[in-house]
């Protein structure tokens, strides 16, 4: 074992515990919980959210994909950016004006409450699980390499973590871990591509000649990867129009006190992830240049060493420790900003509201939420120890189909279209939710290819149109005049913050 | 919800010209540039999935599909401060409506 990534390990294991018992102590109401008490600002919840947002997935696959594939790996680099409009114009202020913990707040203003609240739970428990079990599965096999734990110490350790973080310290402390998170990551990033850049004289143009030179400027063209355009069109509107759908991003807009503040935190957000996900073509090109994709594929198959190893290359032991103890952050923060949504979802929306009516004490539904996020945990944990062998890419692939498909049509036809009602809601939550999960078990991903019934890897060119066919199906099918008195409403405060908590 | 819903009268806001001219300008903006990114962002895969011509390399190696993809990144940033731009002037016409509910009020 690496003594020095185990004392950086340590180190972060213990900061995260000292920032939990920091947030517990100011952790009493169910907005303490769920949104830090409104108490974050619009910068430091930028850095959040680009730490809820940048996962392993980004940091280590996206280097090793481009590494081992060129440019077709830095595709997905553009889209996790450009998704970010998506929430900045359309969905980020209206729902921060309209809404108190969770996504479905916003949609049971006008509908009504017990159906919309238990279809939008449905979604986003089921976002959230495919998210972690991805994370998970991904974080055990990462610490194996790393330090050599077993895999299934590593995932019961991350597990027994961010059960802690979410369970005692809420939003506050998962807030502070994810801003942790991200300063290191960006740190680890910045000098990975000083160092890099240095080896080629600082000349881009020069790194670029050189990786054309080694593998042949057919590398530096699209096609390696994904042979088929639908395919990387399907991924692309994916990424576009689930970001906005994803509920662990939607609920970072309650931790800030208003729509203003909701909307400086998406632009800092956009700064720091753009300018992280421009570096991971240094990363990518730099790991296929100075350590070799022999060297990358050797370590492991789909690439996920490369930023390590680059860093060993590169600033040897010490910096090796450090890139590792930063996946390791990251995993973290990722999986307590997952447990938090679907554990609010549980506990705000199912328990209190549907099951309870609303007849809830304060007390009560903290103790709720804080017994969802346990047994959250605890299932992700025992999913995860099952999932072991397989290869869960796919479920990252199926969370953002799920969130573009079910989640984004019902928030943007909610908010701008006056007839919308409970039956379209409910319907198009189902339909896009059903429809992309059947649309991935009869894909490549889970049978032979050439069998394969549905041809594409991601679902959303045909599931986003098929939710949002549900949508409008199951409004222009009932009619419900209360959801169309009450639109006015919703309109104007969402539009301006009047009225807004 | 401290200000309490039920003492305002939303229609009577939504009626009013400074609501409509505040609607009538976020939604143009937000229908152009809907638009424009998501044809600039979908044109990166079609361009590049369906036709050769940014292969060629531009500088040195670096070609114009890396460059394009690369200018995906500037043009969410430009997008994102115009929008700010924007959405501090809608601040400006908000505050005008809540000032004249006020003035009503009093």
């Amino acid at each position: 074992m690496n003594t020095v990534a185990f004392t950086l390990f340590a180190v972060i294991v213990l900061l995260t515990l000292g920032i939990t018992y920091w947030a517990s102590k100011r952790t009493q109401t169910t907005t303490d919980f769920y949104a830090a008490g409104r108490s974050i600002s619009g910068w430091q919840n930028g850095i959040a959210i680009s730490g809820d947002y940048m996962s392993a997935a980004s940091f280590l696959g996206i280097a090793g994909l481009i590494a081992l594939n060129g440019f077709d790996g830095f595709l997905y680099s553009v889209g996790w950016l450009v998704a970010y409009l998506v929430v900045l114009i359309v969905v980020a202020e209206p729902l921060r004006n309209t809404g108190r913990y969770t996504l479905a707040d916003m949609l049971a203003y006008r509908l009504k409450a017990k159906p919309v609240r238990s279809a939008a739970a449905l979604s986003t428990i089921s976002i959230s699980t495919f998210y972690m079990i991805a994370q998970l599965v991904g974080a055990g096999g990462i610490i194996k390499l790393l330090l050599g734990l077993q895999y299934e110490v590593a995932i019961i350790l991350i597990g027994v973590l961010m059960i802690l973080y979410v369970a005692f310290g809420g939003m506050l402390a998962t807030t502070w871990v994810q801003i942790v998170k991200a300063v290191l990551l960006m740190t680890g990033t910045i000098l990975l591509s000083l160092l890099v850049l240095s080896h080629f004289g600082f000349s881009i143009v020069e790194m670029f000649n050189q990786v054309s030179a080694q593998y042949g400027q057919s590398f530096l063209e699209p096609g390696k990867l994904y042979k088929n355009p639908l395919d990387n069109i399907s991924l692309g509107l994916a990424l576009l129009a689930g970001t906005a759908g994803l509920p662990h991003i939607l609920i970072r807009f309650y931790t800030v006190p208003n729509a203003k503040e909701a909307r400086t935190s998406v632009a800092w957000a956009m700064v720091i992830i753009g300018s992280f996900y421009i570096m991971t073509t240094f990363l990518g090109f730099g790991a296929a240049l100075l350590v070799g994709q022999e060297k990358i594929k050797a370590a492991d198959k789909a690439g996920n060493m490369a930023a390590p190893l680059l860093a060993d290359a590169l600033g040897g032991n010490f910096f090796l420790a450090f890139i590792s103890a930063v996946a390791f952050a990251t995993i973290l923060a990722v999986v307590a900003g997952l447990v938090i949504s679907a554990a609010g979802a549980f506990a705000h929306d199912f328990y209190s509201n549907v099951l309870r009516g609303g007849q809830v004490t304060e007390r009560e539904q903290i103790r709720v939420a804080k017994w969802a996020s346990i047994i959250v945990g605890v299932v992700s944990i025992i999913l995860a120890l099952l999932a072991k062998e397989q290869n869960v890419a796919f479920l990252v692939a199926l969370a953002f189909a799920v969130a573009a498909s079910a989640n984004l049509p019902v928030i943007v036809f909610s908010l701008f279209w006056k007839r919308f009602n409970t039956a379209g809601a409910v319907s198009g939550i189902l339909t896009g939710l059903i429809s992309s999960i059947l649309l991935v078990l009869v894909s490549p991903n889970l049978m032979e290819p050439d069998q394969a019934l549905f041809p594409l890897k991601n679902p959303a060119i045909l599931s986003v149109p098929l939710g949002m066919l549900g949508a409008i199906l199951g409004t222009l099918l009932s009619r419900e005049p209360e959801a169309e008195r009450k639109f006015t409403e919703l309109y104007v405060r969402s539009q301006t913050g009047i009225g807004a908590e | 919800m401290k200000t309490g819903s039920h003492n305002t009268d939303w229609e009577q806001i939504a009626r009013s010209p400074e609501f409509r001219t505040l609607m009538k300008r976020k939604r143009r903006f937000m229908i152009w540039s809907v638009a424009f990114f998501s044809l600039y962002y979908f044109a990166l895969p079609v361009l590049t999935g369906y036709f050769r011509f940014l292969n060629t390399p531009v500088f040195g190696s670096m070609n114009g599909a890396y460059l394009f993809a690369l200018s995906q990144f500037f043009m969410a940033w430009v997008l994102a401060f115009l929008y700010i731009r924007h959405a501090n002037r809608m601040d400006r016409l908000i505050e005008e409506i809540i000032c004249k509910r006020k003035e009503k009020a009093s």
